[in-house]
């Protein structure tokens, strides 16, 4: 009997450090920014308790908060988009080829080793003023003084690409590897092409993994604030950027709360899209 | 036709992921006064700016000791509660594994606010525990996701003849099941050094004034100007990353070579 009621006690006692880390750490935290996001913030002293629903009231009617939100979700949307289309042909590729696969996959993962701030200002190097690009144009003669190319949109999403395709790839790559050769095979010897085989029988059964590694690389890209800071102009902001800005700048910590609790709403329904959507891909899939 | 066209976007594909990292290590060589193109030739001379340069050190200082504290702890929480989830029946299995693996699923910003937030009101203003307590939070459900995985591929029964050999539990596993754990609890905690180290997206709300990490010194630098010493430290950085890992998996693998004969 005592041995049996610590046997039962057993896994608890090993389970409290990591429960009891993450409760206090981050589910009391959160909980407790939904308080702090009714509070005020006030001129002069401690922030004012109470339920005030003014944060919440801002952060969902300002007109430049709601822009930002939606080029954030655009930023994000683009950004997942060309980490498929230059994803899809390499993982697909890392897949199929036969002599270099361990080589592939090892180059692949090494992005998760190098760090993101280093990846990030790497394009500077690249598309600064006195960057690889420009030294090239100048020196060929097809233009007398540097292209501004940095610090817009364009590299805000060029930076996350760069950042966020190892996930796809990652993902894409292990849906595909999981398909048996053998049902393209059938298929061409059925008649059908070899794209046919493509586009009805193997892309197909990897969309599971095309939307795993979407997935990732919208929530990531639509999170941060680093990139647009660091690659982006001053119009650049994303909406991560209006959380750093209420929490470190301005420090008007209701508000930030309210903001970064808005962002965990957008991409938690985001989120929960993708678990509604995923569940029907596989019951056709299953059906058929 | 079709194959050589995958291969040649594949080999593009790759390209776009490594030219610009390549750029920086080669840059970081470059003897040209503006550390810019074009190479004029060969040095070291931005490593050595660097190993002068006191605020460099000092963050390398931090990111160490902040890393290596991180690993140590986050490790040992994922480890007890990986063998919990693997070898017991413990009812609500998968909730828990939710509750432990939800520090990355809640984005990063999220979760650097609101422990900042509730830490300061508890009294913890930033602060070195702050960044710790973040940095362990946001790397234990790697650990455990890591260790967990390597624990399912270990057999029980070598456990099981221990203890019906007369070994205490406590025996059994630190004599059998923690050396068999090893590489796990060495995967798990270089995964959280590794991420420790290179963070910057919560660090920057938790440090306190004054204090900065590598990745937090590297974004102050690249605010003043694009200085030449900016892609030494990125090389240097780089070997810690992916150099370190990959000389312990090559030190691990001669170890079990040399164990295994």
């Amino acid at each position: 009997m005592s041995v049996e009621a610590r046997e039962k006690r057993q896994p608890w006692i090993l389970l409290s450090p990591a429960l009891a880390a993450v409760t206090l750490l981050l589910l009391v935290p959160l909980l407790f920014i939904v308080v702090y996001s009714f509070w005020l913030r006030s001129a002069v002293g401690p922030d004012i308790q109470g339920f005030h629903p003014d944060n919440w009231q801002r952060a969902l009617t300002d007109p430049f908060y709601r822009y930002i939100l939606l080029n954030t979700l655009k930023i994000a949307a683009i950004t997942t988009f060309f980490c498929a289309l230059l994803g899809y042909p390499a993982a697909y590729f890392i897949t199929r080829s036969r002599g270099n696969k361990l080589i592939l996959l090892l180059l692949l993962m090494l992005p998760f080793w190098i760090s993101y701030i280093i990846r990030t200002m790497s394009w500077i190097n690249i598309l600064g003023s006195s960057g690889a690009l420009n030294t090239l144009l100048i020196s060929t003669g097809i233009t007398d003084s540097p292209i501004q190319m940095l610090y817009n949109e364009a590299t805000v999403i060029l930076g996350l690409v760069h950042f966020l395709l190892p996930f796809m790839v990652l993902n894409i790559y292990v849906s595909l590897d999981g398909i048996d050769t053998n049902l393209e095979d059938a298929a061409t010897s059925l008649g059908a092409t070899r794209w046919q085989a493509f586009t009805q029988v193997t892309l197909p059964l990897s969309l599971p993994g095309l939307a795993a590694g979407g997935l990732l690389c919208f929530v990531l890209g639509a999170g941060t604030y680093i990139t647009p800071l660091i690659l982006g102009g001053p119009r650049d902001a994303m909406f991560a950027n209006l959380v750093f800005e209420a929490i470190i700048t301005q420090l008007n910590w209701p508000m930030g709360s309210a903001l970064s609790l808005l962002l965990l709403i957008v991409l938690g329904a985001v989120v929960a899209v993708y678990n509604r959507y995923l569940g029907m891909s596989q019951l056709t899939k299953g059906l058929g | 036709m079709g194959w050589s066209f995958i291969r040649a976007y594949t080999v593009l594909v790759y390209l776009f992921m490594f030219l610009p990292v390549a750029v920086v290590v080669l840059l970081s060589f470059n003897q040209n006064q503006f550390g810019s193109f074009p190479m004029t030739g060969f040095s070291f001379r931005w490593f050595e700016a660097l190993w002068n340069n006191d605020a460099v050190m000092r963050a390398f200082r931090t990111s160490l000791i902040l890393g290596l504290l991180t690993a140590a702890i986050s490790t040992t929480l994922g480890v007890l509660a990986s063998l919990a989830l693997v070898r017991y029946a413990v009812p609500g299995k998968n909730l828990i594994t939710t509750i432990l693996i939800a520090p990355i699923l809640v984005p990063e910003v999220v979760l650097a606010v609101a422990l900042l937030l509730f830490l300061n009101w508890l009294g913890i203003g930033k602060s070195f525990a702050l960044l710790l307590a973040g940095h362990v939070i946001f790397t234990l459900p790697f650990v455990i996701l890591v260790v967990q995985a390597r624990l399912v591929s270990i057999r029980r029964d070598v456990e099981e003849a221990a203890l019906s050999l007369g070994a205490s539990p406590i025996q059994t596993f630190f004599s059998i099941t923690l050396p068999l754990l090893m590489p796990a609890v060495a995967a798990g905690a270089l995964f959280a050094f590794t991420i420790s180290f290179d963070d910057i997206t919560g660090t920057l709300f938790w440090k306190p004034g004054g204090v900065e990490t590598v990745p937090t010194q590297i974004f102050s630098m690249l605010r003043n100007s694009i200085s030449p010493e900016i892609n030494a430290l990125g090389t240097v950085m780089i070997v810690m990353t992916v150099g370190l890992p990959l000389l312990g998996a090559a030190i691990a693998r001669r170890l079990a070579t040399k164990r295994g004969m």
